[in-house]
Formats: C-alpha cells, structure tokens, sequence
C-alpha cells in the first residue's frame, strides 16, 4: 500500500468491481490523439492487409460495407485511466478480413491515416475479440473517435484500438508501433496494468 | 517504481487552479511536455491516480511542479487544490511521455498554442527554453476564456519582455480586457495569420487545450499550410482530468 494521503478519501461506487486495476469510470468519452485528426473521405478510403511486401487483400469503402457486419457492446479502457463501460458498436470482424488470407504471421501492425502504427499479436485480433468499426452509438463514426473506421480490441488499452486505420501489416517478429516505442507497453492488458514499459 | 516527492510550496493561479511545487530526491530528471501519475491513497487501501503534466523547466534541484485545475467532479483534482498542504507527501510515477516533449536541441522555430490548462506541457516547454538560453525562435498564442484565467501571468510576462524573447499572443475567448484590440471569441484563421509563425518558417507546432479547442487549432494550422506531420498535440476531454 501505498503512502496514506492526509484527509483523502476518494469517491467509491459500485461499478468499481468491474473496472481493471488504476482505472476510474467515465460516462463522456474523451478523445486523446497525437496529431490532427484525419479526415478521410469515403471515395478515398481503402483497407489492405499486407505482409510487408505483398498485398494480400484490399477493400475500398464500398467493397467493405459489402462485408458481413456485427453490433455488440464491449468495455474500453484507456491508459489515461478512464474507462467506459457499455458502449455499442456496429463493425466487421476481423476474423472475416482474414478469412481469405494464409500466412504464418504471429503479429501484425495496425497501420492508420496520419502514419500512427500500432502493434498486437496476431492471435489478439482472432477469435471474435476485434472488429473493423465504423458505428458507434448507431451513428456514423465521429472523426475524432477514428472515422470513418477504426481498428477496436476493447480487451487491451485503448491506444491499441488505432484510429483511423487503413490497414494490417502481418509480421513473423514483433516490432513496436507508435506508443509502444515512446515508453508505452508492448502489450497493454488493462487487467494485469501493463501500462508503460517495464510493468510486467 | 513510484517515487516520493514532499510538498514544498503550493501557489494558486487562478481560483481554480493550483501549482504544487514537489522535492523529489530520486527524481531522474524529465523533459518538457511530459506528465506524471500522481496517486492518493486512502487510510483503507483505496487509491486513485490521475495525469498532470508538469509545469516546471527539467533542473538541477530535484524539484518538480505541477499546475492542477480544480474539475467541480473531480476524485482527485480538489484534494491536490483544497486539501494538500506544504509538507504532505505525494507518490508520483515518471516522468512520462516521449511525443509532445520540446528538447534543448531542438533549434527550428516553435509555435506553442494553449487552450485554458492546455499551457502548463507548453510552459515547460518554455521555461525550458529560458533556463538553458536556447536560441530557438518561440511564439505563444494563449487562448483563455478571461483574463482571470490566465496561468504563469507575471513569468510570461518576464519571459516576453526580455532580449531573446518568446513572442506572447492571448486570445480571450468570453471577456477581454478593457481596450483589448480584439473582441472576445474564438480563434481564427485570421488570428492564425497574426500570432503564428507562417508555414513557410517550417515551425514544430504544440497544441494543447480541450478536444473542441485542440481540433479547431489544428484545422486552422493545416489550412494555413502547415504539415500534418509538423503538428503534435495533447488533449483532454471533459472528464479527461487530466491538467
């Protein structure tokens, strides 16, 4: 435990059971980013998955709301310590993007408009645990929030999450994104607080 | 590892907003723009953590400050501007961050834009500058809501009036001062083509404030023909708590 603070007693609630550990419930759902938002326009979007030498699949935007889509409702957890709880989605797995492809990749880098990267275990983005969203809240994706599409893996920190994503790069070895190789976590489970690098 | 630091002084800089000046004898040194975790802890176990960014130029005397706005909801935000007092200890983690940082090497020109408690990374940043004579070009464009919000007033003005000096801009957003050039309101494109260095002088722009604030800078910069990749910036969101 740490060092008692004088006269501190913070503010409790019920719905602290469900949070992971160092985070604190918010309703709003604030917005953290690097550098200007993108605006991408639909005519202009495409999503290709590639291994770093060939393009394996490639989407425009019409191709890709051709895909099959799901709602669901997930929990985000942001290292900046805020969580949201509920919120609803409407996206395409990303089990349905790879469906097609064959690869020996263990990991892959999500790429997005405005050059920010990110990287996951491959196994991390199967299995029904990330989508490709582009409904939040059964609206059209805010560019702030990522529109028009964004990468969403609501069981690691939300910076893993990449806004504005265009695209995977699947990759035999691991390498750091944007955050991860500006002293954030290789790999970010809220759960066990992997928030920076050196938390085990 | 999360380091000790004991409260040497508190000033306040507006009503809402208060500096904490910590000593902290393990403190590894920091560059500007960085922030820390700040956690409280309760006599029952419970804590709560929370990001401020710090205030203070990287120095020589282990001393590290941080500038808290007090948010009417806030779990932590009021203890640190009501309740601390000089003496009191406080656990820190970091400092962290290595994106919307400014560097002493850095010699390119700079265009720091605040919003509200979006000053205090840029501060640093400029506190920075002074402390090392760093001859790099430096413009500040403030943008407050009154001029009763205005954070660092009587060290801003010391570090505009001086040889070498960081070129200041406010902007009022709701009230001005009496005779002010400019009526109260937002900023603008024509306060961009101002108070800002031009595109063609390639400065590295930090933006800093609330979301709303941080989107309208950016846009406003971009259309003017600044790079995207020229531009970083900090947000916080209405309960981002995080200044």
């Amino acid at each position: 435990m740490g060092i008692i603070s004088r006269g501190f007693s913070g503010r409790r609630s019920a719905t602290d059971a469900k949070l992971p550990p160092g985070q604190y419930l918010t309703t709003d759902f604030p917005v953290l980013s690097a550098g200007p938002t993108p605006h991408v326009p639909l005519d202009q979007w495409e999503f290709v998955i590639d291994d770093g030498t060939n393009v394996l699949r490639r989407w425009d935007w019409k191709s890709f709301r051709d895909l099959p889509t799901e709602t669901f409702t997930v929990d985000l957890h942001c290292v900046t310590r805020w969580s949201k709880l509920g919120t609803s989605w409407e996206g395409v797995s990303v089990d349905t993007m790879l469906a097609d492809v064959k690869t020996d990749a263990s990991y892959a880098l999500a790429r997005s408009y405005g050059d920010y990267t990110t990287n996951l275990p491959l196994k991390d983005l199967r299995n029904g645990q990330a989508w490709i969203a582009f409904r939040f809240d059964n609206k059209d994706l805010a560019p702030e929030h990522g529109g028009p599409a964004r990468l969403l893996v609501p069981h690691l920190y939300l910076w893993k999450s990449a806004k504005w994503v265009k695209g995977l790069t699947l990759m035999s070895h691991d390498k750091p994104g944007f955050w991860e190789s500006l002293g954030y976590h290789i790999y970010g489970d809220p759960w066990r607080e992997q928030r920076y690098s050196g938390d085990e | 590892m999360w380091r000790v630091g004991t409260v040497v002084a508190l000033h306040d800089e507006t009503a809402t907003a208060r500096t904490i000046a910590l000593e902290v004898l393990d403190w590894a040194g920091h560059v500007a723009g960085q922030h820390v975790d700040v956690r409280l802890t309760a006599s029952d176990g419970y804590s709560a953590v929370r990001s401020y960014s710090i205030a203070s130029a990287p120095n020589a005397e282990k001393r590290v400050e941080l500038t808290v706005e007090r948010l009417p909801n806030g779990e932590v935000s009021p203890y640190l501007t009501q309740e601390l007092a000089v003496g009191d200890r406080l656990e820190l983690r970091g400092p962290i961050g290595g994106w919307f940082v400014w560097r002493t090497q850095q010699t390119e020109p700079i265009q720091l834009i605040a919003g509200g408690s979006g000053i205090v990374p840029l501060m640093a940043m400029i506190r920075s500058r002074a402390s090392t004579g760093s001859a790099a070009p430096f413009r500040l464009l403030y943008s407050v809501r009154e001029p009763g919000a205005v954070f660092y007033r009587d060290d801003l003005q010391t570090l505009s009036d001086r040889e070498n000096k960081v070129s200041l801009t406010y902007a009022y957003t709701r009230v001005a001062p009496k005779d002010w050039p400019r009526p109260p309101g937002r900023i603008d494109a024509g306060l961009i083509a101002d108070a800002t260095w031009p595109s063609n002088r390639t400065p590295t722009c930090f933006v800093c404030g609330p979301t709303s604030f941080v989107e309208a800078a950016t846009d406003l910069l971009i259309a003017s023909g600044h790079g995207r990749d020229k531009i970083r910036t900090e947000r916080f969101g209405p309960t981002g708590d995080r200044k």
